[in-house]
């Protein structure tokens, strides 16, 4: 067996069982530690398929970022764990059912239709670099939905900020509109008084 | 030897992995967000799997997206969350039935 199916068994058996592993556990935190390591399992196969930038950006972005966002806020919250596996067993028919009925249909669409008979296409050379050719389509061909992304992500920072800010009443702020509107008499009184030094 | 089939068999397994999920976690919100993005990894094999055998780069500028929007979705998702515990002092999918008549 060639090492590149060794390694593509070896890390679809980590990815498919640490997934099994993310909805079973019912521990929020060991949940987030498994879908971890099936992010990384993931990444490993992207780079089997010679997808390098997109295997490091999920590593980077959802490992580093979005992970460690899940890890907070799990840690913030105060659940309880022991009620966290109520209804597990009342559930586990309709949901093994229906997800092993979508299992089957999906094999018997992807098993008969000559997928199968697909192989692999020969690898690039040494010298070509896939990220360069994503940049090159990015920043060309798909230019218009690449900012619609950024602006995208700009709409969800605003929103998460401003879903779960919250004002307290004893913290000091600016309030910037009546900074502006302020007039001169409220700041400023000129008043009428001899001066000090003729008195003496 | 690996085949197109191969790839798209793991992303189909996947998908079908958090569908069961979404059906069996009801107490906790959390996993379902955690599902939810392991839906979208099932998607994403797809894509770069086909890109791959395809021979066009086209689908990873997708996957770029799609980990785009799915960054976005988390950071609104647990915001939510966060407001959702604070009023409730719960995640439990169950209890929150007020729309319910």
């Amino acid at each position: 067996m060639p090492i590149i199916e060794i390694i593509f068994y070896l890390f679809s058996t980590v990815l498919v069982l640490s997934a099994l592993s993310v909805i079973t556990v019912g521990n929020a935190i060991h949940a987030v530690l498994f879908l971890i390591l099936s992010f990384f399992s993931a990444a490993c196969i992207w780079i089997l398929l010679q997808a390098e930038f997109l295997a490091i950006t999920l590593v980077l972005v959802y490992v580093g970022a979005v992970m460690v966002l899940f890890l907070f806020v799990v840690m913030m919250l105060d659940i309880n764990v022991t009620s966290a596996k109520e209804g597990f067993a009342r559930y586990l028919p309709a949901g093994v059912l229906v997800s092993l009925a979508m299992a089957v249909q999906l094999f018997l669409v992807i098993w008969t239709r000559g997928m199968e008979t697909v192989p692999m296409p020969a690898a690039e050379g040494e010298d070509y670099s896939h990220t360069s050719a994503i940049g090159e389509l990015l920043y060309s061909e798909y230019l218009y939905a690449f900012e619609i992304a950024a602006v995208l992500l700009l709409v969800a920072i605003i929103a998460a900020i401003s879903l779960t800010h919250r004002r307290r009443p004893e913290t000091k702020y600016q309030d910037p509109s009546r900074q502006v509107r302020v007039k001169r008499e409220e700041r400023l009184r000129i008043i009428k008084m001899k001066s000090e030094g003729e008195e003496g | 030897m690996l085949t197109l089939a191969h790839f798209i068999t793991l992303g189909a397994v996947l998908f079908c992995i958090s569908v069961a999920g979404i059906f069996l976690n009801r107490k906790n919100v959390l996993i379902l967000l955690m599902c939810i993005e392991l839906m979208l990894l099932a998607v994403n094999m797809n894509f770069i799997a086909f890109a791959r055998f395809l021979d066009v780069l086209d689908g990873q500028v997708f996957v770029f997206f799609i980990l785009t929007v799915a960054a976005a979705e988390a950071a609104i998702g647990l915001a939510l969350l966060v407001v959702l515990f604070r009023n409730r002092r719960s995640i439990s999918v169950e209890d929150i039935a007020d729309l319910k008549g």
